[in-house]
């Protein structure tokens, strides 16, 4: 199979112009900001692919490092525009970046070692899509931990301070919101392991497969990312809760709302 | 025991004070100035300025888990955050631990939604008694009760103070303060 040319995009892109005059018809409201998004896809895989061919040409490891620093960073953003209650936006989006940064770079470097035996490890052209991909993972993750542990501490700041009035440390108080942001944050990861191959075919492997790999060869690329995706998610998750947990108080066990920065 | 000097909360400068075994201060004053923000500094729940003291030794040489078991400080609104009221006890009380304040064994079991706020209230102080605190910051202790319900926890506080515990007691009734009290502190805006 060949990619599809302009024309067929445009079948395809008529989809969604038919599923938005629908939501025009029924008055839904979602039309608008559905043509909104999908032009974005439109230019940025433009960008994207501009921006691809140019690195994959360069080839040298500071370019690759500099690219995966920018993605964590529009990652960042993504985080702290999905939070309704941003408990100070500039350290969301600290924490977040930081957060998926260590744990894209930990589980993917190893990774890249492991994988590129001959050398080409660093390669843009392997090293950023799978960094991409690892990011991604750890992006939803962490922005479902940290909006679900800002609005825990916000809905039980009492129940916190009570435990913390009797006696308990600010892990122990903390304890059930971490717990809940951590769970909620890992979820779709979990999910989607879960349901890999009885109920999805993976984006990537599907991608393969219609590229013509091998059937058993792109399942053991799968597996294989499919860890890298648990793991960083699993880490960046953690880590960006714990991070916050640490912002919310202080080293004698207080619960510190003044520095959620709730807005007045 | 406990001696608190130029305390200054948000809501402004705290009398001195130190206070005895057996002693309670009774806390009187308007709204907003500062009786609870009080309680809560001395608690160390919230940054203040001043030197707070456990028996000469400074509420900062203390672990703050360690400070909050011996200076329990128990809020005007009662929280709780597992399902039932025995939940939240290490050791669950006794029935002699529950008539004390009036209260029905089967309460401990009962849905938290279920309790009225009066039992609420209730087991939120025997459950801020629990382990021996040496003092009692008690924010309000019996809004929500009844003549005889405050009657059995004000009769609960006096065995408190005469074991040897101490209790700062923020009220706004007046009559409930003179029954407590062996000093008092009138806050001003």
């Amino acid at each position: 199979m060949t990619a599809p040319n302009a024309g067929e995009i445009l079948a395809a892109a008529s989809l969604v112009i038919f599923c938005a005059s629908l939501s025009r018809l029924l008055r839904l409201g979602f039309g608008r900001s559905l043509l909104i998004s999908a032009l974005r896809m439109v230019l940025q895989l433009v960008g994207l692919a501009f921006v691809l061919g140019w690195l994959f040409r360069t080839e040298t490891f500071l370019v690759t490092l500099a690219a995966m620093v920018v993605m964590a960073g529009f990652a960042g953003a993504e985080v702290v525009a999905r939070q309704e209650q941003p408990p100070g936006r500039l350290w969301t989006g600290l924490v977040g970046v930081t957060a998926m940064l260590t744990a894209g770079l930990a589980v993917t470097l190893p990774a890249l070692l492991l994988l590129g035996d001959d050398g080409s490890w660093w390669h843009p052209r392997t090293a950023l899509p799978i960094f991409g991909m690892v990011a991604g993972a750890s992006m939803t993750g962490v922005s479902l931990s940290l909006d679900t542990f800002a609005q825990g501490v916000l809905r039980d700041a009492r129940g916190i301070e009570a435990r913390l009035a009797l006696g308990a440390t600010r892990n122990e108080a903390l304890r059930p919101v971490i717990r809940q942001a951590v769970t909620r944050g890992m979820m779709p990861t979990i999910n989607a392991m879960a349901a890999i191959g009885v109920v999805t075919i993976p984006g990537m492997m599907t991608g393969q497969l219609l590229a013509g790999a091998e059937v058993f060869g792109a399942a053991r690329l799968q597996m294989f990312l499919m860890f890298l995706l648990a793991g960083a998610t699993a880490l960046g998750t953690l880590g960006a809760t714990y991070a916050m947990a640490q912002r919310v108080t202080d080293a004698r066990h207080r619960l510190r709302l003044d520095r959620l920065a709730v807005r007045k | 025991m406990l001696s608190v000097s130029q305390l200054v909360t948000t809501a402004g400068q705290v009398p001195d004070f130190d206070l005895k075994p057996g002693c309670c201060l009774a806390v009187t004053g308007p709204s907003g100035t500062g009786k609870s923000l009080m309680l809560r500094a001395i608690a160390d729940l919230d940054p203040a300025q001043g030197q707070i003291s456990l028996d000469g030794r400074p509420c900062e040489s203390f672990a703050a888990p360690d400070w909050r078991r011996d200076i329990r400080y128990l809020a005007a609104e009662a929280a709780f955050w597992e399902p039932t009221l025995g939940a939240h006890f290490s050791v669950p009380p006794t029935a002699d631990d529950l008539a004390a304040v009036g209260l029905r064994p089967d309460r401990l079991d009962a849905p938290i939604l279920q309790l009225s706020s009066g039992e609420r209230q209730r087991g939120a102080l025997l459950r801020a008694m629990e382990d021996a605190p040496r003092v009692l910051l008690l924010d309000e202790p019996t809004s929500s009760l009844d003549a005889a319900s405050t009657a059995l926890v004000e009769a609960l506080l006096k065995a408190f103070l005469s074991s040897g515990g101490a209790i700062v007691l923020v009220t706004h009734d007046e009559d409930q303060a003179e029954r407590l009290r062996t000093s008092r502190l009138r806050l001003h805006r």
